[in-house]
This record gives C-alpha cells, sequence and structure tokens, in this order.
C-alpha cells in the first residue's frame, strides 16, 4: 500500500457514529459521588471531518466478522487501508481480545498508548495489535481501544491474551496511572525511584516554566 | 532454620523466579548481581540477575535512567519544533526516528511528498541504517572481546558519516527528514561519491565476514546461546533483526511499504536458527541488503524536481490521529499522534524496537549462564536510550 492510498484514505474517513463512549459501569463505589455523568461528547479525536468513502474490502471484511460476532458491543471508528480501529467497553475487552487473537491471527501488541481526556473525565487505552503469523496480515494494525474513568482509573489487563503487552502496560500505569487488574506488576518502570507527583502523561501535570 | 529457606524459595517462586535447583544449602546461596547502569557494556540501563551457582535464574530489567520525557515534551511544541528532541533518544539512527514521525505528521496534515524527497528520504534513512548497525556491530564485538571488530566498524562508520555531513550538514542528528520531504537537495557529485563509498565498504564487510562471524571464538560463544523460538519471538512481540533472527521473514519496508520503497526490489534477510550467532548475523545481512538498495535509490532517483512540499509555517491538520510505522536498525518504529485540530499534538506515543526487545532479556537470560549473558544481552539489538525515550 503506498503512502498516496494511505493519503486518499485519511481523507476518506467516515464519522463514527457515537463518538461518546462512556463507561457507564461504575468502577467502584466509593468514588460514586465523585463521577459526574457525561453530558458533552468526546472531543472529536476520534472522528476525521473529512467526507465518507468506501472503506478498502479486506479491512472491512475483517472489522464485519468482528461485528457479526460481537453485535453492537463493537463501536467502529474507523477502517482505512492496513488500519483499522474499534472502542469497545472494558467489560468485553478481554473477550474480544481472544477472538482477535485465536480467529483473526493478530498475535501481538506493538504498542499500548494511553491518552487522557479531562474533558470528558476519561483515559482511553488503546492497544495496537499486529500480526506475524498470518501471512495476509502483516502490515494490518488493529487499534483495539477503550476508556475508563479518570477518578478510578482501572482496566482488565491484557496480559494472559497478549504476552507483549507486559511492559507497554506497565508504562501505562505509572504514565497515566491507570490500574490493569490481573498484571503482576503495577509499578514504577521508567520513572525515577522517587517520584512523588501525579503520573506524568495526565493533561494536568505541566512541566515547570511551561 | 529450615522454615527460613521455605519462605525465601517460595518468595523467589513468587517473583517469578526459576529456581532450578533445590534449595538446600545455606540462605546466601543466590547471589544477586546488578548490572548496570555504570556498567560498560550495559549502557544507560540495569538489571539484577540472581545466581545459583554459573547459572542465571532470575532476571529483572530496570530501565529509566535516561527517560527524557519525550512523549510529554511533544505535546508543548508544534509538529516542526518536535524534530530536533525527537531524534535524540536514538541519535545514530535520526533519520529513520525523524521519518515515521514525518509520515505520520503528513498523513494528518494532508501533504504528499515529492518523488524526489521520497527517494533522498529513503536514502538517509539507508545511511543511517549502515552508520546504526556498524555502532552496534563495533560494541557487539569489545563486549565479546574482540578489539578489532571495535575498530574496523567505528573507522568505517565515518564513510557514511561523511556523506550524512556533506547531504544534511551533520554528522548524527540531521533534523533532515521533516514533515513535507527533506530539507535540501543532495550536493553536487554526491551520487558518485556514494558508490565509490558503498564500493569500499561492500568489500569490507568481506574482511568483517572472515575476521568476525567466520572467528571460531565468536561463533562458540553465540552458537546455540540464548535459543529464543519462533513461536516465542511471535509470543513475545519482538522486532527486527531478533525477529528475523528466529524465522519470522518480517520486514515494514516489504509488509507496509511506505514512500518509494514498493519500487526497490530487495530480500527480507532472516535467519531460523534464533540463537545469539543468527541475532548478530542478521543485521549484518541487513547491511548488505541495504547497499544493494542504496543503489537502486541513487539509480532510480529522478534527475530533478522538488524535494520538499510546502508546509504552512504552523501546519495543522483536522482533528483525527494515525500510527505510521517505518523499519528503523532496531525494528518497527511506530508513531501514534492524536491530533485535536490545533499546531500541537494532542498525544504523542513512540513505540520503538528497543522497548519490545527487552521483554526477551529476562525469557532468554534465565536457565543461562553468567558468561553468556553479554552474548545474548547486546545481540537483542538493545538501545538504552531509545528504549526510556
Amino acid at each position: 500500500m503506498s503512502q498516496d492510498q494511505d493519503n486518499a484514505a485519511e481523507k476518506t474517513n467516515k464519522k463514527p457514529e457515537n463518538s461518546d463512549i462512556v463507561n457507564r459501569t461504575e468502577p467502584s463505589a466509593k468514588l460514586a459521588s465523585v463521577q459526574k455523568p457525561v453530558t458533552k461528547p468526546a472531543p472529536s479525536t476520534n472522528t476525521l471531518t473529512k467526507k465518507e468513502a468506501e472503506p478498502p474490502a479486506f479491512e472491512k471484511a475483517i472489522v464485519d466478522k468482528l461485528v457479526n460476532e460481537f453485535g453492537n458491543k463493537i463501536n467502529v471508528i474507523y477502517i482505512r487501508p492496513l488500519r483499522m480501529k474499534i472502542m469497545v467497553e472494558p467489560r468485553d475487552v478481554l473477550a474480544i481480545a481472544i477472538f482477535l487473537r485465536d480467529n483473526m491471527g493478530f498475535d501481538h501488541a506493538e504498542s499500548v498508548a494511553g491518552t487522557d481526556y479531562p474533558k470528558d473525565n476519561q483515559i482511553e487505552v488503546i492497544y495496537h495489535l499486529g500480526s506475524y503469523g498470518t501471512e495476509t496480515m502483516e502490515g494490518h494494525i488493529m487499534a483495539l481501544a477503550t476508556r475508563t474513568s479518570r477518578n478510578d482509573a482501572r482496566l482488565p489487563s491484557l496480559i494472559d491474551v497478549f504476552r507483549s503487552v507486559e511492559y507497554h502496560e506497565r508504562e501505562t500505569f505509572e504514565m497515566l496511572g491507570v490500574y490493569f487488574e490481573g498484571h503482576p506488576r503495577n509499578e514504577r518502570f521508567l520513572l525515577p525511584e522517587d517520584w512523588a507527583d501525579i503520573p506524568p502523561l495526565r493533561r494536568e501535570f505541566r512541566i515547570k516554566g511551561r | 532454620m529450615a522454615g527460613v529457606h521455605e519462605s525465601k524459595v517460595d518468595e523467589a517462586i513468587e517473583m517469578g523466579m526459576q529456581v532450578v535447583k533445590e534449595y538446600t544449602a545455606d540462605d546466601d546461596r543466590l547471589m544477586t548481581l546488578s548490572v548496570g547502569p555504570q556498567h560498560p557494556g550495559s549502557g544507560h540501563f540495569r538489571f539484577t540477575i540472581k545466581l545459583d551457582g554459573d547459572y542465571i535464574v532470575y532476571c529483572d530489567p530496570d530501565p529509566g535512567y535516561v527517560h527524557r520525557g519525550e512523549e510529554k515534551m511533544c505535546e508543548y511544541r508544534n509538529f516542526i519544533q518536535n524534530i530536533p528532541h525527537l531524534e535524540r533518544p536514538v541519535i545514530h539512527d535520526s533519520a529513520n526516528i525523524t521519518y515515521s514521525y514525518s509520515l505520520a505528521v503528513e498523513q494528518l496534515v494532508g501533504i504528499e511528498v515529492p518523488r524526489r524527497g521520497q527517494f533522498i528520504r529513503a536514502l538517509t534513512s539507508e545511511l543511517d541504517r549502515q552508520v546504526y548497525t556498524l555502532y552496534w556491530l563495533a560494541i557487539y564485538g569489545i563486549f565479546l572481546g574482540h578489539s578489532t571488530m571495535f575498530m574496523w566498524p567505528t573507522a568505517d562508520r565515518e564513510l557514511f558519516i561523511d556523506l550524512l555531513d556533506s547531504l544534511t550538514g551533520a554528522r548524527v542528528t540531521h533534523a533532515f527528514n521533516i514533515p513535507g520531504g527533506v530539507r535540501n537537495d543532495v550536493p553536487e557529485g554526491f551520487k558518485e561519491k556514494t558508490l565509490r563509498h558503498i564500493a569500499y565498504y561492500e568489500k569490507r564487510l568481506k574482511e568483517y565476514e572472515d575476521i568476525f562471524y567466520n572467528n571460531p571464538l565468536l561463533r562458540q560463544r553465540t552458537e546455540g546461546v540464548g535459543l529464543l523460538t519462533k513461536e516465542d519471538a511471535i509470543k513475545l512481540g519482538v522486532t527486527g533483526s531478533v525477529l528475523r533472527a528466529s524465522g519470522v521473514p518480517f520486514d515494514v519496508r516489504k509488509s507496509e511499504p511506505y514512500d518509494i520503497y514498493n519500487e526497490i526490489d530487495f530480500k527480507v534477510q532472516y535467519m531460523r536458527t534464533g540463537d545469539s550467532f543468527a541475532r548478530a548475523y542478521v543485521p549484518f545481512l541487513d547491511m548488505k541488503e541495504s547497499c544493494n538498495i542504496m543503489r537502486q535509490l541513487l539509480d532510480k532517483m529522478p534527475e530533478s524536481g522538488e524535494v520538499r512540499a510546502k508546509l504552512q509555517p504552523n501546519p495543522k491538520g483536522p482533528a483525527g490521529e494515525t500510527y505510521r510505522r517505518v523499519e528503523s536498525g532496531r525494528g518497527a518504529l511506530g508513531y501514534y499522534i492524536v491530533s485535536d485540530g490545533t499546531p500541537r499534538p494532542y498525544r504523542v506515543k513512540i513505540s520503538v524496537g528497543s522497548f519490545r526487545n527487552i521483554l526477551a532479556l529476562p525469557h532468554l537470560l534465565v536457565g543461562s549462564k553468567l558468561a553468556d549473558m553479554p552474548s545474548i544481552y547486546w545481540a537483542l539489538n538493545y538501545w538504552p536510550v531509545e528504549a526510556d525515550r
């Protein structure tokens, strides 16, 4: 797939149906009162403002297979050449990850990134899953995203599904304060041993002098 | 005192240690050894190992000594200002770390690079692949006590640094690959000079093979050491030469060709043995293949034309996100960039090969001998500064 096609696909992204994926499960009774109901939709970071066009067939088939299996649990954000993104609820993330690994050929995680959205009081964690074992899927990346509340950021760890997320999840824990349930070591990794501040990739953390 | 021993063993197993032998002797049987961050070979990286006699039974990597918060810094600067500091994590391969960033920003902003610019960009990427891999090879040589292999690549590196100097104006941190293309056109006589250097360099590569890779001492220290099976390599998600040494022919330039790489004829270099020797030899094969790629790039490059697409002073695109990657000297190098429509990125995540490859370090070290630690560790093609970002 060439750069041109990739760029072309960028222009053709469709508007997602619902950009306000809200974590409606109450993660903790203790903090339930603190959490305000989210009224404002998420910022348009998941949407592309450009006009809709026909998504590539191979990628669409992959996503269709997922949607057939899980129905409305899957919220398709975009389908571009070689790239797909789906948004799911935290309670479904494990089942979908297992399905992606066992039935779709995605066998490792390239990257796990957390993004802080203070406006929605949410943190999005996105897994970029790739495939080494399936030849036809080599260049394809499935972005599996889920959102959790900022006040009590907890997500199930995917370490039992993808062994390769171990250090990435640990980094996300210390950088954004997302606790991964089931991960053996939610501990400091890259930051100094005496780090005594909020997780630095949260938006309210400011670099000194800026 | 028997109770003390048992609890210690339980604790060790809980920590993920594999207790190789029955724990019967006195309390201080296991010896803890801290490798780095001041160790001359470890780089800015520390890992703790526990030894039972000669065997490593536990390994815990502790990176972060050169963590500089690149991802946070990106949020304060606009897309162009980010380039000079983004190449700091791996200054020897700075063309590649800014390459995927440029691809991602181009996709977000929606610009297209002129054809001649794409060729020059790919050429700097290949030159830097040589610079990085030679540097890595020099350290691997001295790590295994082969001083000649330290001197030769360090000297031959200058061939490519010299070319990059005349092309970009800087020896290592070029800030040359930018969104939209490259900063300037190639100087006069650059093609001839590069071909001359490559011809000399290929002769040298043969000598490297004779003195280093065919050296019985190196073979004994690396062959059959630190076996990483294909299944484990896939499961651990390693990348680059570590992955290709385990029999997975994966190269981003082939599976997801960017810029003009789909017009270049080259083979993905890989081996099936999965030991330290394969991991040390695959980068060498890559260097050889890279010479072919460079010749083709120089051959097919258009004679004239623009090298850079015109950009706004403060480029910005619509809100959106992208994930783009290139094949660097250490494997796939990806950027996940979220833009909220302002000239500054909302979030930048750099997925680097080094950070993905250290996951294999405890996997390979546990159960092997201490004497094999250097050949296993450095063959992972690990660059501590890049892993920490």
